[in-house]
């Protein structure tokens, strides 16, 4: 019974916080929405048993990707009512298409409940072994059998990292940045020297 | 009781708002990117809940590889819509046609 109430709570919490992100005015109450909406579909992971999953959605999405886009959202100073402009004319293309892929999905789940598209079974390489953690079983196949595609999605995220560096650098004049190879250059005789004054005669510096 | 066919019914909910979020803010390219991110979280959550179905962990590991993707591409996106906006003042997507040769 608790099942059924937290699945259909989570559900309604999702869809409703997505479909509020889509339509709000403001663009920071969006990302709050979508927030929301990431939180309650981690609850919906959680309920299937998928609990690292749900710990990496929320520290993501909750924890990097939203709060990214606050920032780029608050530090560009945009007139959103000009932005809003053409919402009335697209709404109906817009209804349109959902409307037309919604029931193509309603017509693929209906048939995919006739049956008779027998597109093999799972061989049982990749089951979860019995007794172990969601998060111990994850590991165990993350690093022995998708090593290599673990690998590839650090060098993606390397590379996005390094894209995104790059294209946001911008050189700017006036700064006095370290210059490392002048450092490394400069010799201490160079640089002092002991002079010995007369008394009341100044030095040249 | 909840079974799979709850999980596809919300996935594909999620999945269409945000095809339609893509179609009614076509000129707030923020709002286009976080219907993007609602695609994927649809289609994470569909992964996740055939992987509990089929008794199958590679559906959790798929959903790692696009959670990974999808963080990537928001930043790209960002940085991206940052340098648009420095060189324009504004985000409007109509006027990125001005960028061709």
């Amino acid at each position: 019974m608790i099942h059924i109430i937290a699945f259909y709570l989570f559900a309604v919490m999702t869809v409703a916080s997505g479909a509020i992100t889509i339509l709000s005015r403001n663009p920071v109450h969006s990302v709050l929405w979508l927030i929301l909406a990431f939180f309650n579909a981690a609850g919906l992971m959680v309920l299937t048993g998928a609990e690292f999953i749900a710990a990496l959605l929320v520290i993501v999405y909750v924890g990097a990707v939203a709060v990214l886009f606050l920032f780029v959202v608050m530090m560009l100073d945009i007139d959103f009512a000009e932005l809003r402009a053409g919402f009335v004319r697209y709404f109906p293309f817009g209804a349109l298409v959902a409307i037309v892929l919604l029931a193509e999905i309603v017509l693929g789940i209906g048939a995919y409940r006739a049956g008779n598209l027998e597109l093999g079974t799972p061989d049982g390489t990749a089951a979860t072994a019995a007794g172990l953690h969601n998060i111990e079983a994850i590991g165990g196949l993350l690093f022995s059998r998708y090593l290599f595609l673990f690998e590839a999605a650090g060098v993606i995220l390397l590379v996005s990292m390094i894209g995104a560096i790059v294209l946001t650098h911008r050189e700017r004049g006036g700064t006095r940045g370290q210059k490392i190879a002048k450092q490394n250059q400069r010799r201490p005789q160079d640089a002092t020297f002991n002079v010995k004054p007369e008394v009341g005669k100044g030095v040249s510096l | 009781m909840i079974g799979v066919e709850h999980y596809v019914v919300v996935s594909s909910i999620l999945f269409v708002l945000g095809v339609l979020g893509i179609f009614i803010n076509r000129k707030n390219i923020i709002v286009i990117l976080m219907s993007i991110e609602l695609i994927l979280l649809a289609v994470n959550i569909n992964l996740v809940a055939f992987s509990a179905f089929l008794h199958d962990l590679t559906g959790q590991i798929f959903a790692m590889f696009v959670l990974t993707v999808a963080a990537g591409e928001a930043a790209v996106g960002l940085a991206i819509l940052v340098i648009y906006f420095r060189g324009r003042g504004t985000i409007a997507v109509d006027d990125v046609n001005r960028m061709k040769g």
